[in-house]
């Protein structure tokens, strides 16, 4: 298998305080990888690094072989890396329809954009329903739902999602991650970063869990999820 | 483009300046010159709010220096022809038609010259503060406007503190309104294509426009510059029309007129600015009969309190950020 993403040894800082502690991972083409932790461990910030919206002071981020340490965000999309933001960052007085076209906004085949708008609507029908309602109006679960959508409009290699069972019901992130799931069967490499440790798990190949800056485990995601330290600490067993 | 639609927007745009023309020669006969200078009062301020539409309403920046590109655009071309074109057009001894030609031309490369020098320093000033937010951005654009205008205050040579007088009034109605329907046609152009939707996502949401592909901060800079250029032609209308400039005239009073239009119009709607404009401009003129009869300013009680009272009933301004549409008339040519 080869390998999509690579990040070797990165540290990050917020002016005096390290985020990172040089942290190393991979994901490889065609996997959902995910990185779990608790609160303040880290796994935003390794988004944030990837995405190019913070600069890793050391260590490198290899895209495709690439290294795209420093490279600016807009033209990290452009290479085949879309983020879902967390806290679902949607143009709120936009339509749903013109939200998933600002999804597409870096690439010009209107057809394909099309098909490809066909694709997610049967991801998600509801989408569909509301296609023409404003962003702000959709509930919570929705909302998640477009930010996935017009993440995967960009049609990445990489999808980047950060927390999407923040704040959601339990039924709705059961049918978030199947489809992320589905997303995944289609072809495309996924990192999911979650405290949803148990969901996370159980729809990944391979897990990393970040503690503080640094990675204490790493390894199958069905390995990890009969480990007794990963059991004790975040599956609350 | 078709052939066609070139055809159109030609016929377009001769059409424009001939109602203008005529416009410019009918106004004086029908008005007399306090509401003609009302309505040329009204141009300049359209020209401002749409301007600083761009900017504030439709990419969501809170520039509070409008009056500073203003000034830098008004002092810049009033330079121009006073220093260069206004002697060469006196040096030049041809018949009185050629000369009004010849004139209004100058007129034009000043305006271009006042409203280059705006943009070179929206710029400038966006460069380094757009990645600023919010109110940040706001303080730095606030003392920016100020600088400009200290600055002017001690250059001798732009008339200082006594103000710069001897501007040729060159600029009529035809060309302020030219500029307002240039500014309020590449507006709605602007906020109907590509790079307008990229505008309206970085106000919608910053993270989500950058998770997208759309390189904010240059898009940012596009926009400022573009809005500074507009608000710099209408300073260079402005000091070609009075043919005075005093450095009072933009204090950040003037600035905050411009944010008024562009909140009271609806934030990102450009009908909005424009109707907002029209009414900032005359409401002041039109509370002139209460003063003489109080005897006592009420004009700047009863104005904000018009604001209060409108921006407490319809927070989203007069449009919110919908439009003017003229699609009825569309459809009845289509038939």
């Amino acid at each position: 298998m080869s390998e999509l993403l690579k990040i070797d040894n990165i540290t990050v800082s917020y002016g005096a305080i390290k985020a990172l502690k040089g942290i190393s991972l991979s994901v490889n083409v065609g996997q959902i990888v995910t990185l779990i932790g608790a609160n303040g461990a880290g796994k935003s910030t390794t988004l944030r690094t990837i995405s190019g919206l913070l600069k890793p002071q050391e260590g490198k981020v290899y895209f495709e072989g690439r290294d795209i340490s420093g490279v600016k965000p807009h033209l990290i999309v452009q290479t085949g890396i879309s983020q879902a933001p967390e806290g679902r960052g949607i143009f709120a007085n936009l339509s749903v329809e013109d939200n998933l076209e600002m999804g597409a906004y870096t690439r010009h085949d209107t057809e394909e954009i099309k098909k490809d708008k066909e694709e997610v609507f049967q991801l998600f029908p509801i989408l569909k329903e509301r296609r023409k309602q404003e962003g702000g109006t959709l509930s919570g679960g929705e909302q998640q739902m477009l930010t996935i959508s017009r993440a995967l409009m960009a049609r990445p290699k990489l999808l980047l999602l950060d927390e999407p069972s923040l704040g959601l019901a339990p039924q709705i992130i059961k049918q978030i991650f199947k489809v992320i799931s589905a997303i995944n069967k289609k072809g495309t490499t996924i990192l999911l970063v979650e405290q949803n440790a148990n969901m996370a798990l159980h729809i990944a190949h391979n897990a990393y869990v970040l503690e503080t800056g640094k990675i204490v485990l790493s390894g199958n995601a069905q390995s990890l999820l009969t480990n007794p330290d990963v059991k004790k600490a975040y599956l609350g067993e | 483009m078709t052939p066609h639609s070139i055809f159109r927007q030609i016929i377009l745009f001769i059409a424009i300046c001939l109602i203008l023309f005529i416009f410019n020669i009918v106004t004086p006969y029908v008005l007399n010159a306090y509401l003609c200078m009302i309505v040329i009062y009204c141009g300049i301020n359209i020209i401002l709010g749409t301007s600083l539409n761009i900017i504030n309403g439709l990419t969501g920046q809170f520039s509070m220096g409008h009056a500073g590109f203003m000034a830098v655009g008004a002092y810049a071309s009033a330079a121009c022809s006073y220093y260069y074109l206004s002697p060469l057009l006196n040096s030049l001894s041809t018949s009185s038609f050629i000369t009004l030609l010849v004139q209004q031309f100058f007129l034009v490369i000043a305006l271009i010259v006042g409203g280059g020098a705006a943009a070179l320093f929206g710029y400038l000033v966006g460069l380094p503060s757009l990645k600023l937010r919010g109110d940040y951005l706001g303080i730095v654009t606030l003392g920016f406007g100020e600088i400009i205008r200290v600055t002017i205050l001690n250059m001798d040579s732009l008339g200082g503190a006594r103000g710069f007088t001897g501007i040729p009034a060159w600029s009529n109605f035809f060309w302020i309104y030219f500029f307002v329907v240039a500014v309020v046609m590449t507006s709605f152009r602007l906020m109907r294509s590509y790079h307008g939707r990229a505008l309206l996502s970085i106000r919608e949401d910053e993270i989500a426009a950058e998770s997208i592909g759309i390189n904010i901060t240059g898009h940012k800079v596009r926009a400022f510059v573009f809005s500074s250029f507009f608000a710099g032609i209408a300073g260079g209308l402005f000091a070609h029309f009075i043919g005075y400039l005093n450095p009072s005239s933009f204090t950040f009073i003037k600035s905050f007129e411009a944010i008024i239009i562009v909140v009271l119009g609806g934030m990102g709607s450009i009908s909005g600015s424009i109707i907002a404009a029209i009414i900032t401009t005359i409401l002041p003129e039109a509370l002139r009969p209460l003063q003489e009869i109080t005897k006592l300013d009420f004009r700047m009680v009863i104005y904000p309190l018009l604001l209060l009272t409108l921006m407490l009933t319809r927070p989203q301004g007069l449009f919110g950020n919908k439009e003017i549409s003229f699609s009825f008339l569309k459809r009845k040519k289509s038939k």
